[in-house]
Formats: C-alpha cells, structure tokens, sequence
C-alpha cells in the first residue's frame, strides 16, 4: 500500500509522505489523566435566561434604573403604613380641623400644630409640605405614584395580551387571514388615539357614569376607564405587528418544520417553539410600554381627562401645582421628578433587557 | 393490505403558486409526476443538482406540503391528509441544516422527547428519560448531555440529535434530507456509518437526499437522479454508476472528482452548456432538451416516460 502510494504522488506535491517516518511510543507522548480532564471539562450548560440576566447585571445603567424602581415601589408599599395622613383626609389636629395647614412648604408645620408640639404633642412632618386643601403632599404624590405605575403596568398587560393573541394569529396562519387582519390593524393605526379618548369619556360618562357609583371602579373614575379601553382598542396594534413580524421569521425556521414532522399540532408548535424564540422581545417592549403609558396617563390627568378627584395621580397633581406654580413651585417639582425617575428608568431597563436578550445584539 | 413495497409514490406534483402579476400567478413546478417505491429496509439514493426539486419530494412525502397531485402508498395504504398523522410514527425526517433545525430554547432531552410527547408514547416520566437516554446512546450521545442545549454541539452533534429525534417514535422510514451535507468530512463518514448500522439494527428505511455522488453510491441500494422536478434515471446504485443511459446522469457522474490525479487526466468531463430552465417556464417535451447534446426535434414535442432499459434500470430518454 504504502509503495503504491509513493509511487502516485506527483513529484511537486508537499504532501508529507507519512511512509517515511517510522512512528513508534518513542515520538509521541502521552497525555497525563489531567490533560485529559482538560478535554472534558466545558463550561456549565447556560439557558438563555441566565445568559441574558448576568449580561443585563453587567450593564450599570440598567442596574442603576432596577434599584431606582425598587427604591420608588418600597416607598410607594410602605409610606402609607407608616404616614398617619390619607390622600384625601384634610389635616386636623387634636381632632379639629387646621384651616391653617394651608399650602405648607416642606417640613414645615402649621400654627395650629406649633401649639399641639408645644404642649408636648407629635405630629408627623408634612415632607412635601400641604396642597391648597389642607392636605399631605406627600402622602398624595405617593398615591399617585401608585396610580400611575398601576395604570402603565395594567395597560401594558392588556396591551400585550390582545397584542399577542392578534400577533400570533395573524403571522401563523399567513395568507388571507393575515392579509385581512393586517388591514384592520393599519385602519385603528389611523386613528386619532387622543380625540377616541375625548370622545369615549364623554360618551361613557352620559352612560356608564350612573352604574359605577357604588363599585370599586368609581374611584378610578370613568376616564380612567375609557382610558383602558382606548388601550384595548388602539395601543395593541404595534405590539400585534411586533409579535406578527416575529413570528414570520420564526415560523420558517427548520425546527418548526421538524416539530410538524413529528406530528406537532399548531397549538404546541406555538407555544413550544415560537413563544419561547419571541419572548424576549415581547418581554422588552412590554417594559418598553409601560413608560408610554405612565406618560400617556399623566398627560391625560394634567388635561384633565384623568383619574376622579380626589383620588390624585402625578398627571393630575401636576396639572393642580399649576395654578400656584409661582409661588409653590416645588409642588410642581415634586410629581415632575417621580415621572422622570420612573419614565427614565423603566425606559433605562428597557433597553438593558434589549441589549441583554436580544440575540442579535450579541457580541 | 401489505404490499412489496414499503413506500410507493406515484405521479407525485407539487406545484407553488408564483405571483407574477397584480393577480396573476403562475405555478412553480417544483416536483412535476414523480414516481418511485422504495422497499423496507432499503436505501434509496436521490440526486441532482440544486432547485431540482430533492427537497420538495422528501417534503412531500411527509406532507409537510400538501401535494397538487399524485398519491404516496405507505405498506400499500395511501396517505391523504386525514389518516397522515397515524403514519406520522411511521415516516420521519432528518433536516439537512443542524443548527436551525434544532430550536435553541430546548435542552436535548426536550428535542429528543417531543415526537415522544406528541405521541404519548411513555407512561410516566421516568420512561420517558429512560426512553430518551436509551436514544442518546443508540446516536452516541453521553448521558450528560441531555440536559445542554443545542448551541453547546458540535455540527455532528447536533446531527445525531436530530437523527435520535427522528429514530424516537421507531419509524419504518426516514427521510434524510442532506443530512450529512452541512458536516465536514471526517464526521459525515461518522454520521454515514450511523445511518448505516441503524439500518442494519433497526430495519429503517430510507429516502437519501444528497449531492455529493459518492457518498450516495456508497449509501445507497438504488439511486434516483432528478433534473427540473423530474426523475430520469433511476436503477441499482451500481449500475447507475457504472453504465449511465441518461446524458444528464453522465454529465452529472462526470462532474464527480477522482481523488487520483492520473486517473482523473484520462477521464473525460462532459460540460452541460447552459443554464437549468427556470421551472416557472418549463421547456416543452423533454425538460433537459436545452441542454442535451443529443436533442432532436422528437424531444421538443414529447415528454419522454421512464422506460425500463433492462434489470430495473429505468430511463427517461427518446434517444438511448
């Protein structure tokens, strides 16, 4: 074998000719059991969470943003327990009406309570001060807190549940049913989201205004509401059209194929395969949603067209600070700051979890 | 209701409607009256160049397109689209690409396990992980790996994943769709090997896809050669091989390097001049006209039919 060999090979090539070398125990070493061990080992199996979740630690701004919400969240859970006033009780002290906690500036206490502390009494510090009505700031900008990060967490759930039930139909059956569904979708795309808004208010405050008295809904107030289903109605479709356009791309990749091969039904090929390759980017501009509609609430508060008195959101304290703003700016201030904390910094961890989960980003 | 042959395809089209205009659409003949049977545990080589229409026909077999026409017969039963997801168990498929054909959010035991799931083929959880591992080991896959995803393999791993997914409901058939294309060559001789003793062990038969010859001659009991969604020859590996009719296989046989630079001086390369015919706009009569030496008008006007040219060994050509 080994003369046929030399004998085919052509003069020019540089194939070594192994026939010449006579190998023995001589030439080669062994490998120690350790070097083997270095074979073997191999990094510890990741799954993709994890994998996004230490890259999304790495990022100091995302960091930064979760602490910041963690730090807002604690305080919104806990202040109410802890400061004796309510949103909307008027401050009174030994049980009488202070007509004179009027407008306070922060930390600062009325005359009525300057007696009560002088006869040995305690009253709890007024941190942002009083509104006009004799109320806690902030206990207030606290219950607007809340309200708000409820409203934007609420209306991006609902955003994402319809959004992604469309999505999914939309892009897995394809065809006709895409072509029609897509339709409606650049219909609601063109209508104006703030006159719909308007005009549900009115029309459901003529006809639903009556029913809510009663229920639990009415201290939202019945433009809260027309507010969520303006959410239902219209916000979904940029969502469905970011579900659908994924699962496009996902759905003609070969082990969608190979799962129909194995007799998968289409309710496990969505759920197995095609949710799990899209979630991170529905996950994202969830978190993405969330600030659009925190900012869309406020903006609506501060027209006017938001929560009912006296329950107060930082749209509508913003819009009451207003009145007073040259001389009670930091009644302004205060709502302000909480909307940018909360809006920059869910925006900041928005695009950390992007950065972080998104595959076509990696490094 | 069991016949000779395990699979039978008869006059098997696919045709993919190709928007041409605002509302015009022309067919695009990717699969035009394809015929063939394969016996149980034989290997039925299926070759040509690519957009020949290979894929489309495993495809097809499998229903994952439903065909514009013609019939698939599985042990003499024919499939249609109602009973196809009893005769899923039975037929299975190996993916020509290993990494987008394994989703990468699923450990391998999850990949191997789903035809299980599907089926309901296990009782509890432990047989299922038995059953799994059992799979692995038939694949040469270590126990250890059953919890790593995907991306953690190797191509040739990946593959025999792919294959043990494939193997888990116990198939009579597999369709190997380029199956060993996207390996090196080291581990497409191991993959082979593999195909090779699970045929011996199991009894599986298969439909081999590929394009490179060689490694369809070594595989292969019989081989098919496709040009534009058409079969023109087809017989025994060996005798294809060795005394090809069609002038498209001869070309096609020519084109396969000789690892022996002397040996491969003497032989004669026949150049096809030309381009494939786009199979939206298909020449009339015999599909490969445009590019035989030996056309004539006869060619032009009438389809030529498989004729069988002695032995099995069938052929679609006026003039040989």
């Amino acid at each position: 074998m080994a003369e046929q060999n030399a004998l085919k090979r052509n003069v020019l090539s540089a194939q070594v000719d192994l026939s010449k070398f006579n190998f023995d125990d001589s030439v080669f070493e062994k490998a120690t059991d350790e070097e083997k061990k270095q074979q073997d080992v191999m990094s510890e199996s990741t799954t993709f969470f994890k994998d996004g979740m230490k890259k999304l630690m790495k990022n100091p701004l995302a960091v930064g943003s979760i602490i910041v919400l963690i730090i807002v969240m604690s305080v919104i859970i806990v202040a109410p327990h802890i400061v004796p006033y309510s949103y909307s009780q008027i401050i009174s002290v030994n049980g009488k009406r202070d007509k004179t906690a009027k407008n306070l500036k922060p930390f600062e206490y009325s005359e009525n309570e300057l007696e009560y502390i002088a006869e040995g009494g305690e009253v709890f510090p007024h941190i942002m001060g009083t509104d006009a009505q004799c109320r806690d700031y902030f206990i207030r900008v606290v219950y607007g807190t809340r309200v708000s990060l409820a409203v934007g967490l609420f209306a991006s759930i609902l955003v994402l549940i319809i959004g992604l039930l469309y999505g999914s139909i939309s892009g897995y059956m394809g065809g006709k049913v895409d072509l029609i569904m897509q339709r409606i979708v650049d219909i609601i795309y063109s209508l104006p989201d703030m006159l719909v808004i308007i005009l549900l208010s009115v029309v459901l405050n003529e006809t639903l205004g009556e029913k809510l008295e009663g229920t639990s809904f009415q201290s939202l107030g019945v433009n809260m509401i027309s507010l969520f289903i303006v959410y239902g109605l219209l916000y979904w479709v940029s969502m469905s059209r970011l579900v659908r356009g994924q699962i496009l791309t996902i759905k003609n990749n070969e082990y969608v194929l190979a799962a129909k091969a194995t007799g998968a039904k289409s309710g496990r090929i969505i759920a197995k395969h095609i949710i799990p390759n899209c979630i991170s980017v529905i996950i994202i501009s969830t978190a993405l949603q969330i600030p659009s509609a925190i900012f869309t609430e406020s903006y609506l508060s501060f027209i006017g067209l938001g929560v009912q008195a006296p329950m107060p959101s930082l749209g509508s304290l913003a819009n009451t600070a207003r009145e007073g703003l040259q001389s009670y700016p930091y009644k302004l201030i205060f709502p302000a700051v909480v909307i940018c904390l909360i809006v920059l910094s869910l925006n900041l961890l928005g695009d950390g979890l992007r950065d972080a989960f998104d595959p076509k980003l990696k490094k | 209701m069991s016949s000779e042959y395990l699979i039978e395809v008869e006059d098997l089209k696919q045709y993919f409607p190709i928007k041409t205009g605002f509302f015009k659409t022309t067919p695009l003949k990717a699969v035009d009256g394809v015929t063939f049977n394969i016996k149980p545990g034989e290997t039925l080589g299926l070759v040509g160049e690519s957009g020949c229409g290979k894929t489309t026909v495993g495809r097809t077999l499998l229903r994952l397109y439903e065909p514009t026409s013609g019939t698939v017969k599985f042990n003499g039963e024919e499939i249609t689209a109602k009973n196809m997801a009893e005769h899923r168990k039975n037929m299975q498929m190996v993916f020509q690409d290993p990494y987008s054909s394994l989703n990468p959010r699923m450990t391998v035991e999850d990949i191997i396990g789903e035809p299980l799931d599907v089926h309901k083929m296990y009782s509890n959880k432990n047989e299922r992980r038995e059953k799994i591992l059992a799979l692995m080991e038939l694949v040469g896959l270590n126990a250890e790996h059953a919890t790593r995803y995907a991306h953690e393999f190797s191509g040739g791993q990946r593959q025999r994943i792919g294959i043990a997914r494939a193997l888990a409901v116990k198939p009579q058939f597999i369709v190997c769709d380029e199956a060993v294309s996207a390996l090196d060559v080291s581990i497409q001789a191991q993959v082979i090997n593999m195909f090779e003793d699970l045929q011996a062990k199991l009894g599986v038969a298969y439909l081999f896809i590929a394009h490179d010859l060689l490694v369809v001659r070594h595989i292969s009991n019989r081989i098919a050669v496709m040009y534009l969604g058409k079969v023109v020859e087809i017989g025994d590996a060996d005798e294809v091989y060795e005394h090809p009719i069609h002038p498209y296989t001869e070309s096609l046989l020519s084109a396969v390097p000789i690892p022996d630079p002397i040996q491969a001086k003497q032989s004669q390369r026949i150049v096809l001049s030309g381009d494939v015919p786009s199979p939206m706009n298909m020449p009339t009569g015999c599909a490969f006209r445009t590019r035989c030496r030996f056309a004539t008008d006869k060619c032009a006007e009438v389809c030529p039919t498989l004729t069988d040219k002695g032995g099995g060994h069938m052929v679609a050509c006026h003039n040989r």
